[in-house]
């Protein structure tokens, strides 16, 4: 039997009409956002499943469109997104897609960045505004975002998840959970790190500083609210 | 760890002498490591969404993002308000409050999940109706929120709230049941009448099904959110006359999840089944969605 806090059930605050096909999705593509490291030019949103089907009337287009400008779920001009991409000169393209045996509330983003790098993040709002990310650059990886999450790129090597286990124990903080992938042994790994504290800057230059270390992303949960 | 049974509830709350709010705020203090003052302003901030969201639509005519609803709220408020009504302004300006968070939510306006974005209109006009009607201030009915979560929680560890799952009597029921039980309480009702009013509200509206048309949280969406704000607020008042349930409330919670899984999948939110497959269900879909 699950255990459930008051604010499960009452909650969240969100724009609506639906929590999955609109606060979820705006939270799903808050993440991808953050992932891609801002400087964002142009965004193609594939939508699989049911959210290729109802993405109009539910505004899945503007809460995802939202997301990518990094608003939150219950910011109000949430609706408005799609002139506010306009304004900053955000390309923005939606195309129906089968993503195969995904969630059928699942959407990849395909994201240019201001240096002709692109982002491919695919995610799913699995219900009640919760997301699941399930892939990144083609790499296989899943985390929900509900707790602060460290995201690295490191090669395949010995000791560096201790280089990296280390430096969290120096900052006092403890690791909820972690998951490694990696497609080839000897290759490149990614691994998704929950803490039970918000990450600083400060700890990401520490961790960047591995050299092992490619790339390292934090999301920090977004935190209930409105006014 | 919050207790998983209704009648556990009562018995806590009898043995502590505590209203099921005050139950509540202890054990979310507990789970979530927040402090008292922390936990009680994290509801206010839900209340104020829900004050705003309940009052948009009376004052002026807000259109849903697919133009299917909008509107009713106003046109509720504006009957209110000539007088002339059957059921008195309280309930009718009770329905208006109901609509208009629905409405609020298809617009694309800010509503708090309550515990479903679908079902987001009845607990603030459950809440705000009786308050006004009673005196109760703010801190009244941000107790009752606690309450009307308390009773949630044990409706979501032994069913479900999702009406994907249970159709639209976990949605709507459940939002109706948990307002029952905290205006009960609002009255100066027992923690036993509180779930008495749930059990009635639930067994009233038991089977419901979830059938939106062309999918969106708008037919007949919003309007039974009205009719679910009518079930809790009349329900109260069977409860504090001292009307008991014959089946308890646990039992009733039960009965519910079963029904749920025993709906087809065509009646659980997939618009497949029920109104949204009425020839003009579908005539909508269609003109929303093209083919």
């Amino acid at each position: 039997m699950r255990d459930y806090g008051v604010f499960d059930i009452l909650g969240p605050i969100m724009i609506g009409p639906s929590s999955s096909h609109t606060a979820g999705a705006a939270r799903l593509a808050k993440v991808a956002g953050i992932i891609a490291g801002g400087n964002i030019t142009k965004v193609s949103f594939l939508l699989h499943g049911s959210f290729a089907k109802t993405y109009r009337g539910h505004g899945t287009d503007k809460a995802l469109v939202a997301g990518v400008l990094n608003m939150d779920p219950w910011d109000e001009n949430l609706k408005d997104s799609f002139k506010i991409a306009e304004e900053k000169g955000i390309e923005i393209i939606f195309a129906e897609t089968d993503l195969g045996d995904v969630h059928p509330n699942t959407v990849k983003f395909i994201i240019t960045k201001m240096d002709g790098s692109i982002t491919e993040v695919i995610g799913s709002s699995i219900g009640g505004g919760n997301i699941t990310v399930i892939n990144i650059d083609s790499q296989v990886v899943e985390f929900t975002g509900e707790r602060p999450t460290i995201l690295t790129s490191h090669k395949d090597l010995p000791g560096v998840i201790s280089k990296i286990s280390s430096i969290l124990y120096e900052e006092n903080i403890n690791i909820a959970n972690m998951r490694v992938f990696r497609s080839q042994k000897g290759k490149m790994q990614t691994m998704a790190l929950e803490t039970d504290s918000l990450i600083s800057e400060d700890l990401m230059d520490k961790i960047k500083n591995i050299k092992e270390i490619e790339n390292v992303k934090f999301i920090n949960p977004l935190m209930e609210g409105g006014n | 760890m919050f207790v998983s049974t209704g009648g556990e509830l009562i018995d806590i709350c009898s043995l502590e002498d505590t209203p099921i709010w005050e139950y509540t705020i202890r054990e979310e203090m507990e789970k979530s490591e927040l402090t008292r003052v922390d936990v009680i302003e994290k509801m206010r901030k839900n209340l104020h969404v829900m004050l705003s969201s309940s009052m948009l639509a009376q004052e002026k005519e807000i259109k849903s993002v697919s133009g299917l609803i909008g509107g009713d709220a106003y046109k509720l408020r504006k009957y209110a308000d000539r007088g002339n009504t059957l059921t008195g302004s309280f309930m009718v300006r009770a329905m208006a409050s109901a609509l208009s968070s629905s409405e609020v939510n298809a617009a694309m306006g800010r509503i708090v999940a309550s515990p479903t974005a679908g079902s987001c209109g009845i607990l603030p006009a459950v809440i705000i109706s009786a308050a006004e009607m009673l005196n109760k201030n703010e801190d009244d009915m941000i107790n009752a929120l606690f309450t009307a979560s308390g009773v949630g929680i044990i409706i979501a560890k032994n069913a479900t709230l999702a009406g994907a799952e249970g159709g639209c009597q976990a949605e709507c029921g459940s939002a109706a049941a948990m307002g029952s039980a905290a205006v009960v309480e609002m009255m100066g009702g027992t923690p036993a009448q509180a779930l008495n009013a749930a059990a009635m509200v639930l067994k009233n509206i038991l089977g419901l099904v979830c059938d939106p048309v062309a999918g969106l949280v708008e037919v007949p969406c919003a309007k039974r959110n009205y009719a679910g704000t009518v079930s809790a607020l009349t329900t109260a008042d069977v409860a504090m006359a001292g009307v008991e349930s014959k089946i308890p409330f646990d039992e009733v919670v039960w009965a519910m999840s079963k029904v749920g899984r025993q709906l087809p999948p065509e009646l659980r939110e997939t618009a497949q089944g029920g109104i949204a497959v009425t020839p003009t269900g579908l005539k909508l879909k269609k003109e929303i969605f093209g083919q």
